[in-house]
């Protein structure tokens, strides 16, 4: 256990923002061009955890375990938002027949 | 009696509340009783006080009685209390008010018999009573502006009666207004004399005066502000304008208030504030030749005017003038004592007028009447009396206080004698032109008219042979000492005016014989001017020509009322109109609306472009939040 925590610190933080950060644009990315509802909030789900990595990362680097007790918040909102998130997919795909988020345009002026 | 002083306001209250609230309740025989009743109770009170009054001055004392009910305004060092103040000069004013109001209730039973409004005119009648003996009891200036806005009030509803003829509001509406810019002199006076003595108690104020060098400022101030009131009430130049159109209320009021008492309210105020007046002299000689323009100019309209109550309403005008003329050189009791007969022959002439407009069927355009000698001997008879009362020939009551008043005129400066003389002569040829036209030759009016042609009823005449026996004793009670008089009125009035008398530098005296030569001329000029009119309407019947006929420039002149009203309008009313023309539909249109609907469109414009933003689209919401969060995340970049 002691060497993987070594082995861990011995990656360079740069490493891990790097690495977050390309996660993180590839969600918003993903949020951004795809239609489908379920890949949408998937990519949500990436951001999500790109964040929880990088919350961890900083954790073990500054020796801080608050970071970590974030991390487990975060996990544990994200489970309660895909859970309220599909249901809403499944009514929409009930009366629909579709998750096409384009489909969902009759809140407007 | 002098505990229950205040019982002679609070019962004209009590008939206006009653009589108000039950005006279509109750019976016209009763409201009629009613009314009249609280004014004759009122009239026996002031009767009693009177008695009192007199009896202390038989003892050699001031004759005052004072009532103090209760402290009405308590501040700091400030007090004003709610009190009552009875002495020679309102003990004869409650007895003019009550009396002559209590004669004019029991007429309006018989005027007003067939009106729809009974109960509302009497309710008003009772309020009129009860503001008038407020103005006249009240022991400070505060208590006498309550009464003196209190009549104007009354006056207002009671000249727009018949509110329904737009004309009639009209006149209500000029009178109220004209009355108002004689009130704010009123009220800056009573700020000014708060200001200046800590008081508005007569009897301190007028302590206080003492201690002021004759035409201090202040004095001058606060006087010159009374007089501005006094033109607004009491009809004279310039706010005098109201009061002829003021004869579109009926003619009980006419007499009531626009006659015998409301108008000489303000030549009260002046005599009450005596002492004040004495002590600016630039004031009195303001009012002198205020008075004596007045006194002509209403003279030389009445001339040719056609109306029946028109000319009585400018000869009340004129007599008005008289009055200030008498306060003006100095002759309190003179003025005070015109205003005592006044009160007796212009009611008189007011409700014979009325009686002969009641016979007419309501017309009242003298051209169209002629010969009533026959049909209403009474009213014939009274308004005779009270002709030749007003006209001053002797020994009727209209000779002796006018001529007290140009007696004391002469001895000021024998101008302003010789255009009181000058006014006196107009009074008299104006006056039995009036009687000649109405009463002399033959009927002219349509044949429904003659038919219906009427002595008026009981109610309506015995008041008239009242105030006709009145009109021919009343000189009796100020007879002058070059006629074997004892000045009874001026002993009476003399603790009033004894402090203001003692101010007056040089008092004047004229020798007897002037006084002969004097009432002399005067009745000799009136009895030719008598002679004139005679000649002029009996005996070549002239009747005065339609509206429409030319007529020659003085004439004319009189006939437009020396375009006074023209004049007033186009100085006054007409660029008020235009300014609240130019406020209501320019700065409030388009200003104030355009700033409050310019905001509202402001936001319906505003919403309607950025409510675009909501096109429903997921991605764009979500490309928007990004670009969003980006900026922020820039900004806060940046701002490190």
């Amino acid at each position: 256990m002691e060497t993987v925590v070594q082995q861990l610190q011995g990656v360079s933080i740069n490493h891990y923002l790097i690495f977050c950060t390309i996660i993180f644009a590839i969600g918003v990315i993903g949020v951004l061009i795809r239609r489908n509802v379920i890949i949408i909030m998937m990519s949500i789900e990436l951001m999500l955890n790109a964040v929880n990595l990088l919350l961890a990362a900083f954790s073990v680097q500054h020796g801080d375990s608050s970071g970590q007790v974030f991390v487990f918040f975060i996990m544990a909102l994200a489970a309660a938002e895909v859970a309220v998130g599909l249901a809403i997919i499944i009514m929409v795909y009930r009366n629909t027949k579709s998750v096409d988020i384009d489909s969902l345009n009759k809140l407007r002026w | 009696m002098s505990e229950l002083i205040w019982l002679i306001p609070l019962l004209p209250l009590i008939g206006f509340i009653v009589n108000g609230l039950g005006r279509n309740a109750f019976s016209k025989g009763m409201i009629g009783a009613l009314g009249s009743a609280v004014v004759l109770i009122s009239f026996i009170c002031s009767c009693i006080l009177f008695s009192e009054v007199y009896q202390s001055r038989q003892a050699g004392q001031a004759g005052v009685i004072e009532q103090h009910l209760f402290d009405w305004i308590s501040v700091g060092h400030l007090k004003i209390s709610l009190s009552f103040l009875v002495d020679p000069l309102s003990a004869i004013m409650l007895l003019i008010v009550t009396g002559i109001g209590f004669l004019i209730h029991i007429y309006s039973i018989g005027y007003m018999h067939h009106d729809s409004g009974f109960g509302k005119f009497f309710a008003y009648l009772n309020l009129f009573i009860f503001f008038m003996l407020l103005l006249v009891l009240g022991s400070n200036y505060l208590v006498m502006f309550i009464g003196w806005e209190g009549v104007g009030l009354c006056s207002y509803l009671l000249i727009g009666f018949w509110y329904k003829n737009t004309s009639y509001a009209n006149a209500a509406k000029k009178a109220f207004v004209m009355n108002r810019i004689g009130d704010l002199g009123f009220l800056l006076a009573v700020f000014l004399i708060l200001g200046t003595f800590g008081s508005l108690e007569f009897s301190t104020v007028f302590a206080g005066a003492k201690n002021f060098a004759v035409g201090d400022i202040a004095v001058v101030s606060i006087t010159i502000l009374l007089f501005i009131a006094a033109t607004g009430k009491s009809a004279q130049i310039p706010l005098f304008t109201w009061l002829p159109d003021a004869m579109a209320g009926p003619t009980p009021v006419s007499a009531l208030i626009h006659a015998a008492t409301m108008v000489t309210a303000g030549i009260y105020m002046i005599a009450r504030s005596n002492v004040l007046f004495v002590l600016s002299p630039i004031t009195l000689q303001l009012i002198s030749i205020i008075a004596i323009c007045t006194a002509l100019l209403a003279a030389a309209i009445a001339i040719t005017q056609n109306d029946i109550k028109k000319v009585l309403a400018y000869s009340t005008v004129s007599q008005l003038g008289y009055m200030f003329l008498g306060l003006g050189v100095g002759a309190f009791t003179g003025a005070f004592f015109h205003v005592l007969t006044h009160a007796f022959f212009k009611a008189l002439l007011f409700l014979g007028a009325g009686s002969v407009i009641h016979g007419m069927s309501n017309e009242q355009d003298m051209r169209k009447m002629g010969g009533l000698k026959k049909a209403m001997p009474i009213t014939y008879v009274t308004m005779l009396i009270g002709t030749i009362a007003i006209a001053g020939i002797p020994p009727f009551s209209g000779f002796f206080s006018k001529d007290e008043i140009l007696a004391n005129a002469f001895a000021a400066n024998p101008l302003l004698w010789g255009f009181g003389f000058l006014g006196a002569l107009m009074t008299a040829f104006y006056m039995f032109r009036m009687l000649f036209m109405t009463f002399s030759g033959s009927f002219r009016g349509t044949d429904e008219q003659k038919h219906h042609l009427h002595e008026s009823p009981k109610s309506m005449t015995i008041p008239l042979m009242v105030l006709a026996v009145l009109s021919v004793i009343g000189g009796a009670i100020n007879l002058p000492g070059a006629l074997g008089g004892n000045h009874w009125l001026e002993n009476f009035l003399a603790p009033v005016f004894a402090e203001g008398k003692a101010l007056i530098p040089a008092a004047h005296y004229l020798e007897h014989s002037t006084e002969y030569m004097l009432m002399a001329v005067s009745v000799v000029g009136v009895l030719i001017m008598v002679g004139l009119a005679y000649n002029v309407y009996v005996k070549r019947k002239q009747i005065p020509a339609g509206d429409e006929a030319p007529r020659g420039f003085l004439a004319n002149l009189s006939y437009h009322k020396f375009y006074v009203d023209e004049l007033y309008d186009a100085v006054v009313v007409r660029p008020i109109n235009w300014l609240s023309t130019f406020f209501g539909q320019v700065v409030d249109q388009r200003g104030i609306d355009g700033i409050v609907n310019g905001a509202g469109k402001a936001t319906f414009d505003t919403g309607k472009v950025l409510r675009l933003l909501q096109n429903g689209n997921v991605g764009f919401y979500l490309l928007m939040m990004v670009i969003g969060v980006i900026a922020i995340f820039v900004y806060g970049f940046l701002s490190l």
